[in-house]
This record gives structure tokens, C-alpha cells and sequence, in this order.
């Protein structure tokens, strides 16, 4: 298992994750960085995540969506702001319709990811800033977790999974 | 720092609550709409006691609020309560951590068996697997 702190902060609404990787940098940049690795592991699970469109440069965007068991999908894209290969990356991470049209009035989370060499691995620290606490509820409710329900099922499965 | 602590307090209260199965369950079903407390006992091989129980833990986390309707206590989740900034963030921390085990699990191979079919896009500077093949 990778080393892993996760600190968050209600009085600026960040969340701050770092974790170390047993591998190169070169390696671990890549599943932030090629569509077909960060399909792999960005949606939750039992949601595929399909990236439709990759500019990965400043001002390009990366827009993915994510099909529910349901069969419907969830959009979002990133607004990417910069690209220092295999050291950082920014970009803004925001809501989407299933075309990858970015949705008005949707909560975005600024974030810049860093990327070093460490004991031999690679150390990752991602950092999100979102607007509002507004936006973080929208966060929640509009995406990744999909509300509570889903969280506590994934919780369960989890716990399932570890007893067998 | 008092925010802090009572931040830390109602975290744990909220994982105390969510570490029981049969909890997990009722609040599953609490969520998706109202049910009595005594309609939730009949879905679960336990006392109605030990059922009232496990809600009255829900609620002091509160995840789930009782109300009165004549003989009957009714609960529903309570969404709003789960709202606060600390909790969205605690949710958004596990979201985090299933990412970060997953690409462990890929880095380990383990992963291969959820690498769905799905994929459509054709991204000009990314190779196919296929191509290696070749």
C-alpha cells in the first residue's frame, strides 16, 4: 500500500493528498497524464470513465464522462493551466454534460498536482481548492461519490471484498 | 481549535456509525425514503430494541432524524446534516483514497480484470495496445 495523507481544510475548502508510489516518476506521471491510465483509476467504482477529448497543454482541456451502472452519464472536464512534464500539473477541475459541454453555474476545483522522486519512488501531492462550500456540496452531490448512498455501498463492497 | 475538535468529534461519530453493517443497511434504506422504526426491524433478525438502537446511533451521528407519527417513529436520512464542509471533505478523502488504491493495484497488476472494453477515443499521440501486437 502507498503512503497516503489525506489533510483537509474546511476554512479554505482544500483538500490536500499526498502519497508515495513504488515507481518511477516517469511511470506515476503517466496515469495523471495518458487518457487510457487515467481512465483506470479517476472514476469511482462501477462508473468506466471514458476520456473523449485530450489537450493537455495550458489553456487546453481534457474532458472525460463517467456511466453509472444506470447506464447515464456524468461529464466533467479539466482546464488545463500547465504542464511541466513529469514534475506538475494545474488545471481546473469542472462539471460537464454528456457532451463535454462545460455546465454553467457548476462548482470548480483548482488544482495542481506534484510530482518528485522520493526514497527511490515517487511522491505525489495533489492539491484541490474549491470556491465554496456551495461548490463542495455540488462536488459531492453532481459527481465522483455520487451522495452518500453510493459512498456507503462503496464502503460496504469494500469491506466484502476484504473479508473473502 | 475548538472547531477542530468538534470537527474530529463528529467524524468520529461518524465513522463509529458507519462501522456496523446492519447500520449501513438501515441507512440505505433511510435515505432512499421515510420507513418506521418498526417496519426497519422487520428486515432484520434482531430485536425491535437492538434495531431502535443502531437508528439511535445513526441519529446521534446525524445521519438519519426521527419524527413522530401517532404510535409510530418514522427516520429518514438526513442529507442536509451531511452537508457540512468537514463531512464533504471526509467523503471526498475516501473518494481520494480509492483512487490512490487503485492505481497501487494497477502498479501491482492486480487491476487488469477492470480494464473494461469501453474505450472508444482515439487520442493522436497515445498508442493502442494493439499496436504492439503488430
Amino acid at each position: 500500500m502507498p503512503v497516503t495523507d489525506i489533510t483537509t481544510n474546511s476554512d479554505d475548502r482544500s483538500i490536500v493528498v499526498t502519497c508515495d508510489f513504488p515507481a518511477p516518476v516517469s511511470r506515476i506521471w503517466e496515469f495523471w497524464t495518458d487518457p487510457r491510465q487515467l481512465e483506470r483509476w479517476f472514476g469511482p467504482p462501477g462508473y468506466p470513465l471514458t476520456v473523449t477529448d485530450h489537450d493537455l497543454r495550458p489553456g487546453g482541456r481534457v474532458t472525460y464522462y463517467m456511466t453509472s451502472p444506470e447506464g447515464q452519464k456524468f461529464g466533467g472536464y479539466w482546464d488545463v493551466r500547465s504542464v511541466e512534464p513529469t514534475s506538475r500539473l494545474a488545471y481546473v477541475d469542472g462539471f460537464a454534460d454528456a457532451e463535454g459541454n462545460p455546465a454553467e453555474d457548476m462548482p470548480l476545483g483548482d488544482t495542481v498536482v506534484d510530482f518528485s522522486e522520493h526514497e527511490g519512488g515517487t511522491r505525489v501531492s495533489s492539491t484541490t481548492v474549491y470556491g465554496s462550500a456551495q461548490d463542495l456540496q455540488k462536488v459531492l452531490d453532481m459527481g465522483m461519490a455520487e451522495g452518500l448512498t453510493q459512498a456507503v455501498g462503496q464502503l460496504d463492497e469494500a469491506l466484502v471484498a476484504d473479508a473473502a | 481549535m475548538t472547531t477542530t475538535e468538534e470537527q474530529e468529534d463528529r467524524a468520529d461519530a461518524l465513522f463509529h456509525a458507519l462501522a456496523d453493517r446492519t447500520r449501513r443497511d438501515i441507512l440505505r434504506r433511510v435515505l432512499a425514503g421515510e420507513h418506521s422504526v418498526s417496519t426497519l426491524a422487520r428486515g432484520y433478525d434482531m430485536s425491535f430494541a437492538a434495531v431502535q438502537k443502531h437508528v439511535a446511533v445513526l441519529e446521534r451521528a446525524g445521519l438519519v432524524s426521527k419524527r413522530r407519527s401517532g404510535r409510530e417513529a418514522l427516520a429518514s436520512g438526513e442529507v442536509e446534516a451531511l452537508r457540512s464542509v468537514a463531512s464533504m471533505l471526509t467523503e471526498l478523502e475516501s473518494v481520494w483514497r480509492g483512487r490512490i488504491a487503485r492505481i497501487d493495484d494497477l502498479l501491482a497488476g492486480l487491476a487488469d480484470a477492470t480494464n473494461d472494453a469501453h474505450h472508444t477515443i482515439d487520442t493522436t499521440d497515445t498508442h493502442h495496445p494493439t499496436q504492439e501486437k503488430e
